[in-house]
């Protein structure tokens, strides 16, 4: 048997198992007594709240997934319209992100000059928690989405920034000489020589950076509210849904585990080995 | 000093350094003639491989000057081709996207067609057209040393630049190597200067030995014709007479003289001594001492 094949199979014995505990500790109590609707609402008759079996999970994750993208109002979204959202905002914060950095990370990568003249802007304003940002873009943009948005850029763009630098300056001589000795331009070199060879390096800092987005959005939209799969936990928490709580953490996971697959893709194609 | 197609003119190589400048060689004045085959012999840290950058025009001297072909060296150009010492292939490219992206540097607007052709026959030259599409990581040393040879000659350079290209590879690829080299050369007749460590090689491949003394301040002690009937063959080239008499005055330079010189002044035109070893019957190798006084050694004339 292969290693994958077991591997596969031990997923599968943990799964059920902690699905199978998961359910057994939370089984409603006896629907023998009459239960007020404050009771239902809370799981049960018990003081604590009570986390739903994953067979009620499953059930509502079947339901909302097979209607997707119904749209009944603002606070009735489908769950597909909710992460539409929420994707549309990561992407175009984040390809505006690469759009900076990955240029300027080449010019920090190829000049020293710029690289100690940049440096103490990207310490200090690196580690700064990109929600910190929020009520700055909320003000100088009046605008919830775009500051979501705004949220997103700065927080990938530094990943991006710093591993593209990094990948450039410390591309090998050698092959910078051999883009010399053949008399390569500038602008050859740079997109002939120096970006296949720091385009793994370049990835990886994208790969962080989506990364990150993704955890971001979650936080901002709870902020900003509206629209998102952010938004859409903090509203189901305030309903009360549980069910739709947890079916949206884990959606947020896949969703997650897609976007960090596709670059890891595009990371194989551009990957070299030496 | 036109006469030679590349001159070496009071070249000087300083590296500054806080404590005290290193010096790596001074006042160099070599001349190569058209054509011509130059090897280039010295201890490791002697300075060869900053020579060949200078020639290379990827560094710049001191002071003095690389002039070819009546232009003085500034900079990087087609017209020198340069094997590195460690090959230098570019990983993310097959070995046949390796070879065209010299040829394409070289002729901008020939066709995709014209580029493939050309860089396929350098390929198969060097007996890689089993391999045209592995990236280097899937070959050999010594395969991957095939591929910068075959782009070097593919951009068909002025100057070919070989910085111990064989250094890495075991003796039986490095001979076949070797003989795909002198064959292309034969083919193409270009000028080649080539940094090596071993003599046999270098009596093998070359019209002259250049031998360095140790660094710093290393200089170009002595001018050596490898005065031996071409086309040479590995397993042949031993039996003749004179191979042991060119033999046996390198590796005594290397072992004794390169130190011993080593530092010495040198005179106004670098102190370049031209010895061809056959001619010299009487004076036997292991007792060169008083070479120096030999009345067979003429000065260089530059
Ligand atoms: N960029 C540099 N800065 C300072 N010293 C250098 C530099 N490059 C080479 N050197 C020194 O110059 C000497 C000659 O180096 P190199 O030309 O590589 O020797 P070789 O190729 O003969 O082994 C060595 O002592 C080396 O340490
Ligand atoms: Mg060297």
């Amino acid at each position: 048997m292969s290693l994958n094949f077991r591997a596969g199979v031990l997923s599968l014995v943990i799964l059920f198992l902690l699905l199978g505990i998961w359910e057994a500790l939370n089984q409603p109590p006896d629907a023998s007594k009459a239960l007020s609707e404050f009771e239902l609402l809370m799981g049960g008759s018990d003081q604590e709240a009570r986390v739903p079996p994953p067979s009620s999970v499953l059930k509502h994750a079947y339901d909302e997934l097979s209607n997707p993208f119904y749209d009944a109002g603002p606070n009735d979204k489908g769950i597909g319209i909710q992460i539409a959202y929420s994707i549309y905002r990561v992407l175009l914060g984040y390809f505006a992100a690469a759009l900076i950095a990955i240029p300027l990370g080449f010019v920090i990568g190829m000049s020293p000059l710029m690289y100690r003249a940049l440096n103490p802007f990207i310490q200090v304003l690196r580690p700064i928690s990109p929600l910190a940002w929020m009520p700055l873009a909320l003000f100088i943009i009046k605008d919830s989405e775009q500051s979501a948005i705004f949220v997103i850029f700065i927080c990938s763009i530094w990943p991006m920034l710093i591993n593209t630098a990094f990948g450039v300056a410390s591309v090998r001589t050698d092959w910078v000489r051999v883009a010399q000795t053949h008399e390569l331009s500038q602008l050859k070199t740079a997109f002939q020589v120096i970006l296949p060879a720091a385009a793994p390096t370049i990835l990886t800092g994208m790969r962080i950076s989506i990364g990150i987005a993704w955890l971001v959005i979650v936080a901002a939209e709870m902020l900003v509210g509206g629209t998102g799969i952010g938004y859409y936990v903090w509203n189901e928490w305030n309903n009360l849904d549980l069910n739709s709580v947890i079916f949206s953490i884990l959606m947020i996971g896949v969703v997650g585990m897609i976007l960090d697959f596709a670059l890891g893709t595009v990371a194989k194609i551009v990957q070299y080995e030496e | 000093m036109s006469k030679y197609f590349l001159s070496m003119e009071g070249l000087t190589k300083i590296f500054p350094s806080k404590e005290e400048d290193m010096v790596v060689f001074e006042n160099i004045n070599i001349g190569l003639n058209k054509g011509e085959f130059v090897c280039i012999i010295g201890h490791s840290g002697c300075g060869k491989s900053t020579i060949m950058n200078v020639l290379a025009g990827l560094d710049s001297p001191t002071s003095g000057s690389v002039i070819m072909d009546g232009h003085e060296v500034s900079g990087p150009s087609l017209d020198r081709g340069v094997v590195f010492q460690n090959y230098s292939l570019l990983p993310w490219l097959t070995a046949m996207q390796n070879v065209s992206f010299g040829v394409k540097a070289r002729c901008p607007d020939w066709t995709r067609e014209q580029v493939i052709a050309h860089s396929r026959k350098y390929l198969e030259m060097v007996g890689l057209e089993e391999s045209l599409n592995k990236k280097p990581a899937q070959l050999s040393g010594g395969m991957r040393q095939r591929v910068s040879i075959a782009r070097a000659f593919a951009t068909n350079p002025k100057l070919l630049l070989l910085d111990e290209p064989f250094g890495a590879l075991d003796a039986l690829t490095r001979g076949i190597i070797q003989d795909e080299l002198i064959k292309i050369w034969g083919e193409t007749q270009q000028t080649v200067f080539m940094i090596t460590h071993d003599v046999d090689e270098a009596i093998l491949l070359a019209d002259r030995v250049l031998l360095m003394t140790n660094g710093p301040k290393a200089r170009v002690a002595e001018s050596v014709l490898i005065n031996l009937p071409r086309p040479r063959k590995r397993d042949t080239v031993i039996d003749d007479p004179n191979y042991y008499k060119i033999r046996n005055h390198l590796v005594h330079f290397l072992v004794k003289r390169s130190e011993e010189l080593s530092g010495s002044v040198s005179d106004e035109d670098g102190g370049t001594i031209v010895i061809d070893p056959t001619k010299d019957t009487s004076t036997k190798v292991e007792n060169t001492g008083e070479q120096d006084t030999n009345p067979q050694y003429e000065r260089v004339a530059l």
